[in-house]
């Protein structure tokens, strides 16, 4: 059995799924992503091979991308997470027009044309407020699991107001909240909201259009789902495993590199 | 004697000094200052009164300062940490002209005058890029203690060149370094450099004049303290109490205030 992979090597997670010939999701792993790039998507891939029962060897063509691209010796193929991103939201979701990707450093806003192909993108290049590594520290000072962070802030009932513009500052707001006494839901709902401002304004600039589709680890929070929606006015696709997708777009591309070749080989 | 203290709650730590009437410091303490910050204050303030071998009671005046100084709610009144940074540092190094403090998410410069007054000052306000939070962030990322750093950013060769100063993205920057086979000292070295220039290039804004006295609890990285040196062209005071000049800074401020309200308690009973 012929199977491709795509390997996601972000700034916190690395990422893997692996599809067969008919774009079948096969497996899927997520591993705590370390220096050692190369290491660490061997690690993903095997784990995914090992969910889809299936063996790593098996995978004849593998694509990377994230920021750790280009530090895998045995890639076949690096493509943008961009690129990526766009192509398995419109695989999944067929009339996505946009693509909001919140990960753990960069906040994506990206406009489609047909066939997911990249029309236009906008990314937080400079600075990281409104990113979702931040939510993880925000749990942290708020003694909360992440799970709970994602629901606890649809309980709000008088949110707290949260500086957007850096996510380390934000951190001495929560503390201030926390000291005055305000709740954790009033205080999680205010960084929702600050993230979801953050997003809108990047989506802003590529212009929002229905459908959007909202990808990245962020997604698996319903109250951070809940204040884009608000801000955007827009009902969000949201997938399955919205982490890996942009391992699933690397995959696909993977697979439509396999099929080209062996095309023109037959010809 | 007469005695006035300084509590100074940072965003990181809350340091606390107490002074005797000749203005040596007789106590200090230090501790995180955690989400409760009223507790942080009172927990450093009786720490520092442990130190000292003093009882509450000997302390005539307390002066609040930093982020949090609002909530010293024990105290008799504060200063902003400005104010205090100026007044300390003036008191330790008197040809001091310009402070460099740089704390856990904050970094300023001020323009000190004869006496210590604030002439003109200027902070990072909207980004924490350039703060202690950046080295913080950058020690994490190398799985290194921040006492570890600065003396490793002293032996780069040929440091690199961060694509960032913010304190979220040099983590996975110093990632990439790392998949490339950079070495750590220059990994660091282009950390302590890239936070040194965009420092200097905030406190330009107010105007740079020799001396210049480095504050705050990053002026303890050696590494630190080099990088700013060079790239100013001027050596740089640092003080052994440096964290704590805030604190001094509020405590001379008490002692000066704890004095005036001797002489009118004296005024009132003639």
């Amino acid at each position: 059995m012929s199977l491709v992979a795509g390997i996601d090597i972000g700034s916190k997670s690395t990422k893997a799924v692996i599809l067969d010939a008919q774009r079948r999701v096969v497996g899927r792993a997520k591993v705590r992503t370390r220096p050692d790039f190369a290491g660490v998507a061997r690690e993903a891939l095997e784990t995914a091979a090992r969910e889809g029962g299936v063996a790593a060897q098996d995978v004849t063509y593998v694509a990377t991308t994230g920021f750790g691209r280009y530090n895998v010796p045995f890639r076949d193929l690096q493509i943008t997470e961009i690129t990526c991103v766009a192509r398995a939201a419109a695989f999944l979701f067929p009339e996505t027009r946009c693509v909001l990707d919140v990960g753990a450093q960069s906040t994506r806003a990206i406009k489609l044309r047909q066939a997911g192909k990249v029309k236009e993108f906008k990314t937080n290049d400079k600075c990281a407020a409104g990113a979702g590594g931040f939510l993880e520290r925000a749990a942290k000072y708020l003694e909360v699991s992440l799970e709970e962070l994602g629901t606890v802030s649809l309980r709000a009932d008088n949110p707290q107001a949260i500086s957007s513009v850096c996510a380390v500052l934000a951190e001495s707001e929560i503390i201030n909240h926390v000291s005055a006494g305000q709740s954790v839901e009033n205080i999680v709902r205010g960084i929702h909201d600050a993230l979801a401002s953050r997003a809108q304004s990047l989506l802003s600039r590529v212009g929002v259009e229905p459908e959007l589709t909202l990808v990245g680890g962020v997604a698996l929070q319903a109250g951070a789902v809940a204040a884009i929606e608000a801000v955007t006015g827009l009902k969000v696709n949201l997938p399955d495993s919205p982490e890996t997708v942009g391992a699933l777009g690397a995959a696909l591309l993977a697979l439509q590199r396999l099929e080209k070749r062996s095309g023109a080989a037959a010809a | 004697m007469l005695h006035g203290a300084g509590v100074d709650v940072g965003s990181t730590q809350t340091k606390a000094t107490i002074l005797d009437g000749e203005r040596r410091v007789v106590g200090r303490a230090v501790i995180d200052t955690g989400a409760n910050v009223t507790r942080a204050g009172e927990r450093a303030f009786e720490a520092a009164l442990k130190a000292a071998g003093l009882v509450r009671e000997q302390v005539a005046y307390i002066i609040g300062t930093g982020y949090g100084r609002y909530k010293v709610t024990f105290g008799d009144a504060q200063v902003t940490e400005i104010g205090c940074h100026a007044r300390a540092a003036k008191l330790m190094f008197p040809n001091t002209r310009t402070v460099i403090d740089m704390g856990g998410q904050d970094a300023k410069g001020i323009r000190v005058g004869d006496d210590g007054d604030v002439k003109d000052f200027v902070m990072n306000d909207k980004c924490a890029a350039g703060t202690g939070r950046f080295l913080a962030s950058a020690a994490e990322a190398l799985n290194l203690g921040l006492d570890e750093i600065g003396p490793l950013s002293l032996k780069a060769k040929t440091p690199v060149r961060l694509s960032t100063t913010c304190a979220v993205f040099v983590e996975s920057d110093i990632m990439s370094y790392l998949a490339l086979g950079k070495s750590i000292e220059d990994i660091l070295g282009g950390v302590h450099s890239a936070i040194a220039s965009r420092t200097i290039a905030l406190v330009r804004r107010v105007g740079i004049e020799s001396e210049v006295t480095f504050t705050g609890g990053v002026s303890c990285n050696i590494g630190m303290v080099q990088a700013l040196a060079d790239k100013l062209g001027m050596p740089v005071n640092v003080s052994s109490d440096s964290p704590f000049m805030g604190a001094i800074g509020a405590a001379l401020f008490a002692l000066e205030r704890a004095g005036a309200k001797v002489e009118a308690q004296a005024e009132a009973a003639r």
